[in-house]
């Protein structure tokens, strides 16, 4: 018995998104709450009908949110660990709670204000804390710096940027990836966002020259290879396949959804870069994607659209890879052959344009643009598309895969 | 020896990343490691029950979940695995850092994955840097306690 096809996602909300701070006065908190209720009523239910969470990387509090909205009774409250990884596999917990009839109507979030905050750090107390932090800190406070952080503290490698640049550059060492694969990527996702004006928050045309003559962030990294930063709230709602037949939107259901990963992979790119030699230029999502696939029933080429985290454009190229959509190494070429584009390629990949380029609210920008290409609804809908793959990471374990279909 | 000891500019020196966590915070696991490096020693856990090396040590082994360990010596050299060149400071202070390269060492006489380092690569042209380059630990002793390892190119 697997969750295949047992739950839908009923409704979709969000905030507009903002540039890094720009929510101001917004809160985290008030933009939660205002995603929530957006999501309620798009799928024509209300705050009583609400009765789970299923969140990642912790991302509201479900106490607090629900006692300011009012919710009678919550009935589930789930985070998946760590970080962003975790987004399209909140969407499967969800899908289990409501088919083990642990709750009815769940929804799942992420809310973002980098104000005082900026993930990496940018001065050297925030460098310092990034460098020494446990994963999972208790709430009931930690037992002070963990002895192994002093051996990697002091390396220079201090943010995510930094990590996913080492991948990067063994992932060209191997397999030949250019600079030029890199780009391809910010421009196809570009391309999608300048004809989203009133969600994206990049809209202005990015050719191959702006792209090298950006500066060098952290090599083999540019400026066009990190995500924005960006302020802004999306919540999702799932209920039962049942129960959302007689809701206001089509359906979208949940085919199959994966989080995990490799045991060594552990917190391997933020900590200590462990993973085994055969997964080490890679997005960590392979047994996640042989998962997903083995639950729905379907192989590559039955995904008509694939939204992957792109934080850095190189993992574009590496999860082409490991969702099989090419082979093992062959992802620049892959995308350099026009593979990706919307309109022309044949898996068009983030055709919202992505945390690139759209806005980068840790992923779930990723799901509210494949419920959309589900419904039809897209701003660059794909033709006929009936099943959407929609990922999250990778970072620390977990990483996640959904696939969606109408 | 030292020619296995650097010295670093409190101002700062282009390359060479500043040692922004000056304690070693170490425990029973942890702290062999860090007496050796003030003798400008490399030293490395390995499991007594299979061999495997860890770094930094685990309370257990990856490969077999045994406990205990033994503290091995090991001539401190590697080969740069994967790296980046760090070219925007995060902070102000590191802007007379920039650029600097910092990488993952496999380091000989191990196993390489479950014991690479996470080291600043000093005195390198970072144009140059390649993955597979042979390059050595050098260390820069910050006070009583924390000795800080870095690696450079061993001259051809």
């Amino acid at each position: 018995m697997t969750i295949k096809d047992k739950a839908a996602i009923v409704g979709v909300g969000a905030t507009k998104y903002w540039k890094r701070g720009q929510s101001f006065p917004e809160t985290e908190l008030s933009m939660a709450c205002t995603a929530i209720l957006s999501a309620l009523e798009d799928a024509g239910l209300s705050i009583t009908d609400l009765d789970g969470f299923s969140i990642y990387s912790s991302s509201c509090d479900p106490a607090e949110v629900a006692s300011v909205l009012g919710v009678p009774e919550v009935r589930w409250a789930t985070t998946t660990t760590s970080g962003g990884g975790g987004c399209a596999g909140a969407l499967g917990v969800a899908a289990a709670a409501i088919n083990a009839g642990m709750a009815t109507c769940v929804v799942s979030l992420m809310t973002l204000q980098q104000l005082n905050k900026r993930l990496g750090g940018s001065e050297v107390g925030g460098m310092l804390a990034y460098a020494t932090a446990s994963e999972g800190s208790s709430p009931y406070g930690g037992s002070g710096i963990p002895p192994t952080a002093a051996f990697t503290a002091n390396s220079g490698m201090l943010s995510p940027g930094h990590s996913f640049s080492v991948l990067a550059q063994r992932h060209m060492y191997l397999y030949g990836t250019k600079r030029e694969h890199f780009a391809e990527v910010c421009m196809s996702q570009r391309e999608n966002a300048r004809k989203r004006p009133d969600t994206a928050v990049q809209t202005d045309e990015l050719t191959l020259d702006d792209y090298f003559n950006a500066r060098m962030i952290s090599d083999p990294l540019c400026l066009f290879d990190y995500t924005q930063e960006t302020d802004g709230a999306v919540a999702v709602i799932t209920v039962s396949a049942d129960r959302a037949k007689d809701l206001k939107q089509p359906p979208v259901y949940i085919m199959s959804s994966a989080h995990g990963g490799t045991g060594r992979w552990g917190p391997a790119i933020f900590k200590y870069f462990q993973a085994p030699e055969e997964e080490f230029a890679s997005s960590g999502h392979r047994p996640v994607a042989k998962r997903l696939y083995e639950m729905a029933g379907i192989t590559p080429q039955d995904v008509d659209v694939a939204l992957l985290y792109d934080h850095f454009s190189p993992l574009v190229i590496m999860q082409l890879e490991d969702y099989g959509f090419c082979p093992i190494g062959e992802g620049g070429n892959f995308v350099a052959e026009g593979n990706i584009r919307y309109g022309t390629g044949s898996i068009p990949v983030n055709t919202h344009g992505g945390n690139l380029s759209e806005a980068y609210i840790i992923g779930m920008t990723h799901v509210r643009e494949a419920v959309e290409q589900m419904r039809g609804t897209a701003v660059n809908q794909v033709k006929d598309a009936e099943v959407a793959l929609v990922t999250g990471g990778p970072a620390s374990l977990p990483v996640s895969g959904t696939l969606l279909h109408r | 020896m030292t020619n296995k000891e650097m010295t670093t500019n409190p101002e700062g020196t282009q390359g060479v990343f500043p040692s922004i966590m000056k304690e070693t915070a170490a425990n029973d696991l942890t702290r062999p490691f860090w007496e050796a490096a003030r003798d400008n020693r490399f030293v490395c856990a390995r499991c007594t029950n299979c061999g495997t090396f860890r770094l930094p040590p685990a309370p257990f082994c990856y490969e077999c979940q045994h406990r205990d360990i033994e503290w091995v010596e090991l001539p401190g050299t590697g080969t740069v695995y994967s790296f980046t060149i760090v070219r925007h400071p995060l902070a102000k202070m590191l802007q007379p850092s920039v650029p600097y390269a910092s990488g993952i060492i496999e380091i000989d006489g191990t196993q390489g994955a479950g014991a690479r380092m996470i080291c600043n690569i000093v005195d390198v042209d970072v144009d140059q840097l390649k993955i597979g380059d042979k390059v050595e630990i050098v260390w820069e002793h910050v006070n009583d306690e924390m000795s800080v390892p870095r690696f450079r190119p061993v001259d051809a």
